[in-house]
């Protein structure tokens, strides 16, 4: 061979060069030992040359390109602050948004970051590797980026600071936490299951795609940016999911049913993690795009229908929840919302009734359900507001041992009922959210009996700040919640009256005015 | 038959490429969004460097679509000349 | 929507976040590295214990002997988070480009001495497969150390290597097209001079104390081979032949000199910690530095002929001071 052979090599020859041919298989060491979490699951590989990672990026293109899009995305990021270009959100309500987002998503991007480094570790083949490092360097980036484009925010507005504290410890966050704890909790096919593809490849569109332009709908620069930059590693990490589905279903028939099983479990387990995205999008988005609703059908049931259909070839069928989840659609933003309104003091963003208007538009966009379950409940709910009685459930709500949601959803078929399960294990009774969080739970009890549920914890005593002794006799579980939360009461309750809204008004008044 | 799909950043690259895109995939849908736009077509969507490349009168990489790329849906098969994402079925 | 915002000054209410303000012991702006890193790491409340370690929490100090008042005091002198880090490999990579291109465009490899090339060659390509094993062990420190400080950092240098392995992967299709790259390969798996190398790589991937795969693939073997063969060994090219070996691996010197602030200041704030750290690290710094010599020696006996106990003796002093630098004694 002579020079001009090694130039002309394609890009997928190359890649080989560049990652399967770095790989050599070890003798001083069994493989078996350099890589021992790859069998217990029970899935079976044969040739992990077999897979392939169709972007084929090698680290010098993989540091040009994301090189050049950090560039640009911190200079934007960089203009907005110097302008304040928080003032230029269509109003404070937006805001809200972002303190949601903050605390419930970079640290879940955290630990994807984690996640995927140890399946770039434990990974036997060259090429799931890389791709799963890569995944994990990405990651990273996100939860930075996040964090770096929100940070501004937290200087003017309340209910953002603490968030790195309230990760693990706030309720309405255990849901995120519980989704992802589990997937790094079990073996590596599984995780690459559970986020790679039922996350990345199923369910993220509806959660960035509609957050993303609807921040840029209402005038955030920089939360579209991070969004949007984002979202351009997101391709990458589809495909490794899908990549993963399709070699494991390909290296061996009897992966099937084990493969099956982990779609059905985290395509729902992704759908309720997603259930508090349907409401930012119908109830906290001033100016709106779509509607979950709508977003759901294009990005999961379109979306979702064109892959099953597709993985049908290898015996895959259809989750068995996604007729749950089409009846659902047309119901959880709106529960979602009217709960978190129902727990003013317990959350360190703002609820607010929808305006006359918006309600039209949610009647406009929810037909079946709208106007006949949730306007009542609201227009219910403003009129006792506005009387001086303010709805504040203070109870410790009753938590879904497996996705910890709080019980709110409703039986299905039946919109006037509340739905709930039960299980018992070793003479224990749990409680789950519905028929799917049930079977998840009963395929492996010995795992969610472990579910850290905080409303249990708190009145156990595990949820104090420090210096409270719960042996004394006068200790009261819960009653320093506030303090065990970092929560500040600026922070919770009604946007109206809020001192954000009060800031804002004033602040956009010096700046737009003379 | 499934839809593949692509959306990208709204800027002047990506309108070359969305050109490129509506000239090599005959049936292509465009779905305008706030600062972002969306391409379906139906089983296969492919992306070809020349065409690309006329539309920016310059020479195009391939990879560089990361650099704009929001989401995509279909099997992805990448050379040096395609980008292609389809779906079997 | 395009309000005209005027430049007002607003006081804010606040300039940071609320971990970092009791961090930093006062509210006030910080970093961006400190803000993607500091306090992020979950350390409480975990749902559920991993299937594949069941005697750990998710994240768990107990996956090392090396033990911490605060674990964020790894942090790095370098203060890379993703954006800060990716820019700077961002410019090293638009360097090695341009020396990639010009190599080419001249014909420097094709005009550099037989001789010269067949022996940098032996001694250079089998290094990809050193780094792919790095690259690994790196990923495993990555994966299990505890707090964002080190994961970050042990994250970035996990991909640096797999860059570097590709770059002496594009340094051999420069030079010699794919038959030398097959060759180096086999020279990995079955030569001599590279057996024990290969072993010390293969026996780290199975060490289960994160912050001992740390000292022993960061600080000490790569302590001993990036001066020994892209420093040492080029000078020594660059003398007999001419500059073109310097000009392909000069990624992986800039990486060693930028990476070596880094590693050396960790290990300072982990011995500063407490005295059992101190000696815990001055066991394994002396036991792998030993194993590092015996795998390194047969490469720079083939790098340096019978200069090679001259110029490792000289290294392993180099390394020594290093430990001492950072408040170890051997």
């Amino acid at each position: 061979m002579d020079m001009k052979v090694a130039k002309k090599l394609g890009l997928k020859e190359r890649y080989s060069l560049m990652t399967r041919d770095l790989a050599w298989d070890t003798t001083f060491q069994k493989m078996a030992d350099v890589f021992p979490q790859t069998t217990y699951e029970g899935i079976k590989i044969h040739d992990w040359d077999k897979w392939e990672d169709p972007f084929r990026l090698t680290m010098d293109a993989y540091w040009k390109y994301q090189s050049e899009k950090e560039r640009k995305l911190y200079a934007i990021l960089d203009g907005f602050n110097q302008n304040n270009g928080h003032l230029s959100v269509t109003d404070a309500r937006y805001i809200n948004v972002l303190k949601l987002f903050l605390g419930s998503t970079p640290p879940l991007e955290l630990m994807a970051a984690r996640g995927f480094s140890m399946m770039g570790r434990q990974m036997n083949g060259a090429g799931p590797r890389v791709a799963c490092q890569m995944q994990a360097v990405d990651e990273y980036r996100h939860f930075q980026t996040q964090i770096h484009s929100i940070s501004n925010y937290n200087k003017y507005y309340n209910g953002m600071d603490e968030f790195a504290h309230q990760q693990s410890r706030m309720w309405y966050l255990s849901d995120g936490k519980s989704f992802f704890d589990d997937a790094i909790t079990a073996g590596p096919f599984e995780f690459m299951v559970a986020i790679g593809f039922a996350f990345e490849y199923v369910l993220t569109n509806i959660l960035f795609v509609p957050f993303i332009s609807g921040a840029a709908y209402n005038g955030d620069m920089a939360a579209m940016t991070v969004g949007f930059s984002a979202q351009s590693d997101e391709a990458r990490h589809m495909t490794l999911g899908l990549e993963c589905i399709k070699f494991m279903l390909e290296q061996d028939p009897d992966n099937l049913p084990i493969v099956q099983r982990w779609i059905d479990k985290w395509t729902w387990r992704g759908t309720r993690k997603l259930a508090s995205v349907g409401m930012m999008m119908d109830y906290m988005l001033p100016k709106r795009i779509m509607s979950f609703k709508e977003a759901w059908e294009m990005y999961v049931e379109d979306n979702g229908g064109a892959l099953f259909k597709d993985l049908a070839r290898y015996g895959i069928t259809i989750p068995k929840c996604f007729a749950q989840t089409v009846e659902e659609k047309e119901h959880v933003s709106h529960q979602s919302w009217i709960g978190f309104y129902m727990k003013p003091g317990a959350t360190p963003f703002h609820t607010w009734i929808p305006t006359p208007d918006e309600m039209d538009w949610l009647s406009e966009k929810y037909p079946n359900t709208f106007d006949r379950y949730y306007r009542p409940v609201l227009e219910y709910l403003d009129a006792q507001e506005k009387a001086g009685n303010r709805y504040n459930n203070k109870t410790q709500p009753m938590n879904c041992q497996v996705c910890v949601s709080t019980m709110k959803f409703n039986e299905p078929g039946d919109s006037m009922e509340m739905c709930f399960r039960e299980s018992v294990y070793r003479g224990e009774k749990f409680h789950t959210c519905s028929d799917h969080c049930k079977e998840i739970f009963d395929n492996e009890p010995e795992k969610y009996v472990q579910t850290f549920i905080s409303s249990h914890q708190a009145l156990q005593g595990n949820c104090e700040p420090d210096g409270v002794d719960v042996d004394a006799p006068d200790y009261r579980p819960g009653a320093r919640m506030l303090d065990y939360w970092r929560l500040d009461e600026r922070a919770t309750g009604d946007f109206n009256g809020s001192d954000d809204q009060k800031n804002f008004a004033v602040w956009r008044e010096q700046a737009t005015k003379n | 038959m499934s839809n593949a799909f692509i959306a990208f950043q709204k800027n002047d690259e990506s309108r070359c490429i969305v050109e490129a895109i509506l000239d090599d995939n005959p049936g292509a849908m465009v779905d305008d969004q706030p600062s972002m736009v969306k391409i379906d077509v139906p089983h296969r969507l492919v992306i070809k460097r020349e065409t690309v490349e006329e539309k920016m009168g310059r020479s195009f990489d391939l990879q560089e679509l990361q650099l704009h790329l929001i989401t995509i849906s279909g099997h992805l098969d990448e050379t040096d000349d395609e980008f292609t994402l389809s779906w079997n079925a | 929507m395009a309000i005209d915002l005027r430049t007002v000054s607003i006081t804010p209410l606040r300039q940071t976040f609320g971990h970092l303000a009791r961090r930093m012991g006062a509210d006030k702006p910080a970093s961006r590295y400190i803000e993607a890193t500091m306090d992020l790491q979950p350390v409480e409340n975990y749902h559920y214990r991993p299937t594949w370690a069941p005697q750990y929490d998710i994240f768990d100090t107990a996956r090392t002997r090396i033990a911490m008042g605060d674990w964020y005091a790894l942090k790095d002198p370098r203060q890379y988070y993703y954006g800060a880090w990716t820019l700077a490999r961002g410019r090293m990579q638009e360097i090695a480009e341009g020396d990639f291109d010009l190599v080419d465009e001249l014909g420097l490899a094709a005009a550099y001495p037989a001789a010269g090339r067949s022996a940098a060659l032996k001694v250079f390509l089998p290094l990809r497969h050193v780094a792919w094993g790095s690259n690994l062990n790196k990923a495993y420190v990555s994966s299990y150390g505890y707090g964002i400080a080190i994961s970050q950092a042990a994250c970035y240098a996990s991909m640096d290597q797999l860059g570097v392995a590709q770059y002496v992967t594009r340094l051999g299709m420069a030079f010699d097209d794919l038959d030398a790259l097959v060759e180096a390969k086999t020279a990995w798996l079955n030569g001599a001079e590279w057996q024990e190398l290969r072993r010390y790589v293969e026996d780290l991937m199975l060490e289960k104390d994160w912050y001992e795969v740390l000292v022993a693939q960061d600080f000490a073997l790569e302590g001993l081979l990036y001066p020994l063969l892209y420093e040492r060994y080029n000078e020594r090219l660059n003398a007999a032949y001419g500059p073109v070996f310097s000009m392909l691996t000069r990624f992986q010197r800039e990486w060693f000199g930028e990476t070596t602030k880094w590693m050396d200041s960790v290990l300072k704030a982990t011995a500063a910690d407490n005295a059992g750290n101190k000696a815990r690290l001055a066991a394994w710094i002396k036991h792998w530095r030993e194993r590092a010599v015996l795998a390194l020696k047969p490469v720079a006996v083939l790098a340096f002929g019978s200069d090679a106990d001259a110029v490792m003796d000289e290294l392993v002093l180099n390394l020594n001071a290093r430990a001492a630098k950072a408040g170890i004694a051997l």
